[in-house]
């Protein structure tokens, strides 16, 4: 039968104890466990960057992870970026007003990845968000929006918004 | 595009939960005692099955049914999926079954399914299930598989040929003969995916207290599947409902109806709970259709004054191993290739052919790209040959915005004239060639020529048909809550259609798009839809919408009016009310609101409604538009070769889009960077290559390149509208625009920045490696 261990990690500021095989990742585990379903899969073999989640402040490809290895972690999904149901994250807002994202199928990657980068460093130039983006496909924007987006995101996060 | 054009256009209601990780794609829905399918696929292109054990994998714990062919047939009234559009062209009948049987002809062809209580275990299973192949010769490549003595892709066929036709019109001989230079150059374009991010899926349900199939899929064209379910499963519509999810990016081959959809119904009937396949990327790959492998030999007959004369030639068109949709795209290919040029005399010469590989069906631009590329590089060709400037060539041989409407004597696939309705062709290309800096050019490049750099700069027009007919369904109902809700058989797919629709239907029922909310993509709500193909959505929907709006408008009017007793011709809607036009007047309370008016025409037993008015707040339209809108524009690249690595980065890139009245321009934009970046990458990055077995060899996102955000230059999006005189909005399509000139434009970019090597380009994609050995050729000449 299928090895399981039971696991502890705390996903959007929330601690779950989770009993998962062994061989789950941990995109299945925050999607079909947690139900979770922001985390998307695009590829399932770490290229397109759909299933970007942050594991401890770092952005990690949530369909090469295994869920036992996100044990004792703190994670980072979509579903937890925006502050309440009345406001969006700046990175949200950005993106909508900014045409970010048509089909929102590779959104929740986007807004991972650029979480991250923003962190990193709060004024980015276009060429370092492009570059920061290169590990998460869009077939859908051409990127230019979503460019955009982070740069205004990065701008309003600087001016204090979303703190 | 600049920021500031936005500012008016509403911000799309479909982004808020799809930005909180709250859209419902088809893997998000989870039924109670939900099962999960995985496919067990050919990994040749071309075999006999002589048998199948599946014993081992049945025994795997936690597998439900393991189903072949065999296990199938029961449920089927036939076994083939009989989807190809109408042509008296077809020379074979290459109907896909559900599964395979005696032979299979593809690599990616479903064979079986196993049904399991979840993803892990059925792919487990699947890998158990053994097939016993006779491997046979395959047909990789459509310009062989039409050979003489080239192996049969479907076993005991005489040959490879699916159908062929002519298309043209005038006398392309006597022009031939007349004319002061011609020339005869080949072309190939190769075959890619769409590759939305979301891959295919499916969920089927079965309820046997109400005898009720329910398959949730993530389709364009849930109606087709509908129909073809009911010809299949010989079940009538009211015991099939197939409704779409949010849908995570289509672009073409989710219009068509799979073997899986139809496979998965039968084994939700078959155990009674529901069944969720959804495809990863491996099988995107190998079984969602592709398209683009084309290959032209074309003959051009032109005057000492640039003007064509005539062109003729042949095309043949990869159709893959069966018919899923038609002999659509060859048509595009050939019904457009004339563009928006004079070309006095047309002839060409097309065959489709069978290959042992998946079947080809539209693919963001369907046909259009490769014509397209065809007929820039051919100007680019004639410019060249007469030490003119490609700009002025095209120019001299174009379309003038006085000749509108202009009718060729082409039939479309319907037998309907080409007609080109409406744009000025010439004003777009001047646009981008002044908006890229092209007069200027020649100083730029020997610059940078001075300085080692290879740039280079090309420009390609474009007109596509858009908003092909003969209807969408809309249904605009409003509510005892005041919401005004609509219907339609178009589906959403990243397009922003509910927006486009709520907006379409507030500037006719009180101006608030916040007050409407869209169902698209709904047998069991919209009774006659045909789907999302074509660029069509905002035009013939769109068109639905504001005739049903209308009407709905008019009755709320005539209710209020026998409300209120005042004069329709006095009252306005505005926002969820109708009140006195100019606003509430002296008498402010003289207003009754929308809800009102629908709680007033929706009946009360025992009751009458209001004098000379019938029941309901809504209306249904299938407002017929047969003529395309052909939406048009110029697109313009400018390129940097380094001709060490062949390497090419895109400096700058134009595009002027005539797509006539822009009801979103936020929208429409997005659409044309989106069709851009896929156009690109069908000019430098994705190429799905298979071996001389037809074995893929591009199965993953390392090997298939789709174009990222560092290689995506900055566009500089333009709109002309002049406005369709075919339908009431003045609008034409806009998703499929910018995928259709890029390669013409960005190709010649590259050629001219290679010109001190005299390189010559015809083919698209092309690869660094391509471009290094057409550098050393030509060095090897020099």
């Amino acid at each position: 039968m299928a090895d399981t261990r039971k696991i502890t990690c705390t996903v959007n500021g929330t601690e779950h104890s989770v009993e998962v095989e062994t061989r789950l990742t941990l995109a299945d585990m925050l999607r079909r466990e947690l139900n979770l379903t922001g985390t998307h899969l695009g590829c399932e073999h770490g290229v397109c960057g759909a299933c970007t989640v942050l594991v401890d402040g770092r952005s990690a490809r949530a369909c090469l992870m295994l869920a036992v290895q996100a044990d004792g972690a703190a994670v980072d999904t979509v579903e937890g970026l925006a502050p309440s149901e009345d406001a969006l994250h700046p990175l949200q807002d950005a993106f909508r007003d900014h045409h970010g994202l048509q089909c929102g199928f590779c959104t929740p990657g986007m807004l991972m990845t650029l979480k991250e980068l923003l962190a990193d460093n709060p004024d980015p130039s276009e060429d370092e968000v492009r570059v920061a983006i290169s590990g998460n496909l869009c077939r859908c924007t051409g990127y230019q929006g979503i460019v955009d987006a982070a740069l205004d995101a990065a701008q309003r996060l600087r001016n204090g918004e979303g703190s | 595009m600049s920021g500031d054009a936005y500012a008016d256009a509403p911000k799309r209601l479909e982004d808020d939960p799809l930005l909180r990780g709250r859209g419902r794609f088809i893997d998000d829905i989870a039924l109670p005692g939900m099962l999960e399918a995985a496919f067990v696929r050919s990994p040749h292109a071309h075999a006999a099955i002589a048998g199948i054990d599946a014993e081992a994998a049945r025994a795997v714990p936690g597998v439900h049914a393991i189903l072949t062919r065999d296990d199938i047939l029961p449920y089927l009234e036939t076994e083939f999926l009989v989807v190809g559009l109408p042509s008296s062209a077809y020379k074979q009948q290459r109907d896909r079954p559900a599964l395979a049987g005696a032979e299979t002809v593809h690599v990616g062809e479903p064979i079986a399914v196993v049904i399991a209580d979840n993803r892990y275990i059925a792919e487990d299973a699947a890998q158990m299930v053994m097939v016993d192949y006779d491997i046979l010769p395959a047909a990789s490549d459509c310009r062989d598989s039409l050979a003489d003595g080239a192996p049969p892709v479907h076993a005991g066929a005489e040959d490879n040929l699916l159908a062929e036709f002519d298309i043209g019109y005038g006398d392309t001989d006597s022009a031939f003969a007349a004319a002061d230079h011609t020339f005869s150059e080949d072309f190939h374009i190769h075959r890619g995916g769409s590759h939305s991010m979301e891959c295919r899926g499916a969920v089927s349900a079965y309820d046997p207290a109400t005898d009720q199939l329910t398959l949730w899929v993530s389709s364009q064209m849930p109606h087709s599947t509908l129909r073809v379910l009911v010809d299949m499963l010989g079940r009538n519509e009211n015991q099939i409902r197939v409704a779409t999810p949010d849908i995570g990016g289509g672009f073409g081959p989710k219009l068509v109806v799979y073997p899986e959809d139809v496979v998965l119904c039968i084994a939700a009937l078959k155990l009674a709970r529901p069944v969720k396949w959804i495809e990863d990327r491996r099988e995107h790959f190998i079984a969602t259709t592709q398209e683009r492998d084309q290959s032209w030999t074309v003959d051009v007959a032109f005057g000492d004054d640039a003007l064509i004369k005539g062109i003729r030639g042949v095309m043949v068109h990869d159709h893959g191993a069966f018919t899923a949709r038609g002999i659509n795209l060859p048509q595009n290919s050939a019904e457009s290739l004339p563009g928006i040029y004079h070309v006095p005399h047309y002839r060409m010469n097309v065959k489709l052919a069978l290959t042992n590989k998946v079947p080809v069906t539209p693919v963001r631009g369907a046909g259009h790209p490769q014509a397209n590329f065809v007929l820039e590089r051919v100007f680019d060709r004639i410019a060249r040959e007469l030490g003119l400037d490609r700009n002025e060539v095209r120019l001299r041989n174009m379309i003038g915005p006085e000749e509108m409407p202009f009718e060729r004597p082409l039939k479309t696939r319907g037998g309907l004239p080409v007609t080109l309705d409406s744009g000025d062709y010439p004003k777009c290309q001047r646009t981008v060639a002044e908006r890229i800096g092209w007069d200027e050019f020649p100083g730029r490049q020997k610059a940078a020529h001075a300085d080692g750099r290879y740039i280079g700069i090309g420009l390609a027009n474009f007109v596509k048909g858009t908003g092909r007919g003969p209807f969408e369904a809309v249904t605009v109902r409003v509510g005892t809550s005041g919401r005004i809700h609509v219907y339609t058989g178009a589906t959403a797919m990243g397009q922003g259609t509910k927006t486009m629709l709520s907006q379409v239907v507030a500037e006719v029922l009180g101006g608030d798009i916040a007050n409407v909310t869209v169902t698209t993509g709904d047998t069991a709500a919209t009774a006659l839809g045909i789907g999302t193909s074509n660029s069509r959505s905002t035009v013939t929907a769109g068109t639905s919408a504001h005739v049903a709006a209308g009407k709905v408008r008019d009755k709320a009017l005539a209710v209020a009016s026998a409300l209120l007793d005042v004069p329709a011709a006095d009252l306005e809607i505005a926002g969820d009310e109708v009140r006195p036009k100019g606003g509430p007047g002296q008498i402010a309370n003289i207003k009754v609101t929308l809800g009102e008016i629908a709680h007033a025409v929706s009946g009360t037993p025992g009751y009458s409604l209001p004098a000379g008015i019938d029941a309901g707040m809504e209306a249904t339209e299938h407002v017929i538009l047969d003529s395309p809108a052909y939406a048009s524009g110029a697109v313009a690249a400018e390129v940097e070769v380094d001709v060490e690595t062949g390497g090419v980065r895109i400096l700058n890139y134009v595009i002027a889009l005539d797509s006539g009245r822009i009801i979103n321009p936020m929208i429409s934009a997005g659409q044309a960077l989106g069709g851009t970046a896929h156009g690109i990458g069908n000019s430098l990055f994705e190429r799905m290559a298979y071996d001389e077995n037809a074995q893929p060899l591009t199965t993953n996102f390392a090997d298939y390149l789709l174009i990222t955000a560092p290689e995506m230059p900055r566009v500089d999006v333009w709109f002309e509208e002049s406005p369709s005189p075919l339908n009431p909005l003045g609008v034409k399509g806009v998703g499929e625009n910018g995928v259709v000139p890029a390669p013409g434009a960005v190709i010649a970019a590259i050629e001219d920045a290679l010109s001190p090597f005299a390189v010559r380009i015809t083919q698209a994609p092309i690869s660094p490696p391509e471009i290094l050995a057409l550098i050393e050729a030509a060095r090897g000449q020099g």
